[in-house]
C-alpha cells in the first residue's frame, strides 16, 4: 500500500517515526523543486539513501572521509567502468586500499549525510512504495532510525537557530576592517576558504552558497562562524519588516463532560441484531 | 417511541455524507451547500448544518444517525450535535494526509464533548492511494486501546461494520459499569 503526501502535512520526521514503528521494508522517494531523495528500508532500518541520484556512492564515501586522494577517487572513478559499488569495494579490499571496516563506515556516513539536510525540507511531494527496493549492487548500511531521528531533530534545532540569527540570504557580507580575532588563530577549511574568497559586498550570500553548491544550512553555518569570529561584516540593505509569527488561536471552550444517555442493554442487542439484517 | 443518536464526524470531504447515506433507509436529509472558498473546492457542495439518517428498528425504536459538517466554519453545530448521542465514528480520508491534524483535533473536541464510546474508521479504503488503517494509527498517534476499522463508505456492508463495531464497544462499556 503507497504512502503518498505533502510533507507540508506530514513532516519527515513523522514518516520516519512511521517507517521505524511499523518496521516498514521499502524505498521512500521525496521531491523538492528540483532535488530529488530516495531512502530505502528493511524492516524499519535505513539501507541506503541518495540526494539527487549522486552516482557512486562509494568512491564519494571514501573521499569525504579522507580514505583516498581527489586523484585516486578520479582515476577509480575513471577505471570503474559499469562496476557496481559491491564490485568496486570487493576490488579496492583485495588491493589493499581499505579495509571492508573503512567502506562500511564512509558509506553510512555518506548516507546519512545524503538524509540529515531532508530534515530541514517542509515541502515536496513524498511516496513509499512498500516491498520496492533499488539496492542492487549498491553497498548497504544498516541505520536504527530512532538515533537518526534524534541527531536529524538536533540539526534542525541547529538549523532554526541559524535562520533566526541569518534569515535572510539576499544580504551580502564585507571583510571586517577591523577584525575582532588575531588571524594567525584561525584555520579555515576548504570550503570556509571557498566562501571567503566569494566575499564582496556585491555577491549576496545565497549567491555565493550557488557558486559553491552549497546548502542553506552549509552556507549559514559558514557564515555564521565568520561572523562570530569577526572575520565578517554584514552589509545591510534597506530594512525588511520581520516575518510576523501565526497568532495561534484562543483555546476552545470545552464543555463540560457529559455521559453516554442511559440506554439499556436490550435496545443495543436490537439495534445490532437490526444493522445485522440490512 | 425510543430514538438514539450515533454522530458520524470527520474533516471536510472525509466521507460523512456518503456514510449516512449508504445505510440510512430514508433519503438522507442533507443540508448541502455550494462551496465558495476556493482552497476547499474539491467537491462541489459540503455540509453545513448535518446529515440526517434513520434507521427503523420497530416501532418502539429508531436510531438517527447524524453527519457532522466537515467546514471549521461550522463547527458550532458539533456540540449540539453532539447531545446525547450513544457514541461516534470519526472517519478518516485515508487519501488525503493534509486532514490528519484536523482530524486528530475532531477526535480531540468530540471526546471532551462527552464520555462515550467511539471508533476510527478509515475511509476510501477502496482507492489506490489509501493508506492503511496501521499506518493512519502511527502517523494520527491513536492508542491501541481505540478501536480502528477500514471503511469503504459507499459499501453498505463496510458502513454496517463500523456501526456494529461501535455498537459492540457500547456493549462492552455496559458491562464495565457498575
Amino acid at each position: 500500500m503507497a504512502l503518498k503526501g505533502n510533507l507540508r502535512d506530514f513532516s519527515v520526521v513523522q514518516l520516519l517515526n512511521l517507517i521505524n514503528l511499523a518496521r516498514k521494508t521499502g524505498t521512500l522517494r521525496i521531491g523538492r523543486n528540483s532535488k530529488r531523495a530516495n531512502l530505502c528500508f528493511r524492516g524499519g532500518k535505513l539501507i541506503h539513501a541518495t540526494l539527487d541520484g549522486t552516482g557512486s556512492q562509494l568512491v564519494t564515501a571514501l573521499r569525504e572521509s579522507d580514505l583516498i586522494t581527489e586523484e585516486q577517487a578520479r582515476t577509480i572513478r575513471a577505471r570503474a567502468g559499469e562496476r557496481s559499488d559491491k564490485e568496486l569495494g570487493l576490488l579496492l579490499m583485495n588491493a589493499g586500499y581499505v579495509s571492508q571496516e573503512e567502506i562500511v563506515e564512509s558509506v553510512r556516513q555518506r548516507v546519512l549525510a545524503n538524509v540529515y539536510p531532508l530534515f530541514t525540507w517542509t515541502e515536496g511531494r513524498f511516496h513509499f512504495d512498500s516491498g520496492t527496493l533499488e539496492v542492487d549492487g549498491v553497498i548497504t548500511v544498516r541505520v536504527d532510525l530512532e538515533n537518526l531521528i534524534m541527531q536529524g531533530t538536533r540539526r534542525l534545532e541547529e538549523w532554526e537557530r541559524l535562520q533566526e540569527e541569518l534569515p535572510d540570504l539576499e544580504i551580502s557580507l564585507r571583510f571586517a576592517d577591523r577584525p575582532q580575532t588575531n588571524l594567525r588563530d584561525i584555520n579555515l577549511n576548504v570550503q570556509e576558504w571557498r566562501v571567503i574568497s566569494f566575499i564582496n559586498p556585491r555577491n549576496t550570500i545565497r549567491q555565493i552558497a550557488q557558486y559553491n553548491n552549497l546548502s542553506d544550512f552549509q552556507i549559514r553555518k559558514i557564515v555564521y562562524g565568520l561572523l562570530q569570529a569577526g572575520l565578517v561584516e554584514i552589509v545591510r540593505p534597506e530594512r525588511k519588516e520581520p516575518k510576523r509569527p501565526e497568532v495561534p488561536e484562543a483555546p476552545k471552550r470545552v464543555a463540560p463532560k457529559k455521559r453516554r444517555p442511559d440506554v439499556k442493554r436490550n435496545v443495543i442487542m436490537r439495534l445490532i441484531d437490526r444493522i445485522r439484517e440490512l | 417511541m425510543q430514538t438514539v443518536k450515533i454522530v458520524v464526524t470527520g474533516p471536510f470531504s472525509s466521507g460523512k455524507t456518503q456514510f449516512v447515506q449508504t445505510i440510512s433507509e430514508i433519503d438522507v436529509v442533507d443540508t448541502e451547500r455550494s462551496i465558495t472558498r476556493a482552497e476547499e473546492q474539491i467537491k462541489e457542495q459540503t455540509t453545513v448544518a448535518m446529515d440526517f439518517g434513520r434507521i427503523t428498528v420497530d416501532e418502539e425504536l429508531v436510531l438517527y444517525l447524524f453527519g457532522t459538517p466537515g467546514q471549521r466554519r461550522f463547527d458550532f453545530m458539533w456540540e449540539v450535535l453532539s447531545e446525547g448521542m450513544l457514541g461516534f465514528v470519526v472517519l478518516l480520508d485515508s487519501v488525503r494526509p493534509e486532514t490528519f491534524r484536523e482530524a486528530r483535533d475532531i477526535l480531540a473536541t468530540f471526546r471532551s464533548y462527552a464520555s462515550v464510546p467511539y471508533i476510527v474508521a478509515a475511509n476510501k479504503q477502496d482507492l489506490e492511494d489509501a493508506w492503511s488503517p496501521e499506518d493512519l494509527r502511527i502517523a494520527l498517534r491513536i492508542p491501541e486501546s481505540v478501536k480502528m476499522v477500514p471503511c469503504i463508505a459507499t459499501d453498505r456492508e463496510s458502513v454496517k461494520h463500523t456501526l456494529l463495531e461501535l455498537l459492540y464497544l457500547v456493549l462492552e462499556m455496559m458491562e464495565d459499569e457498575p
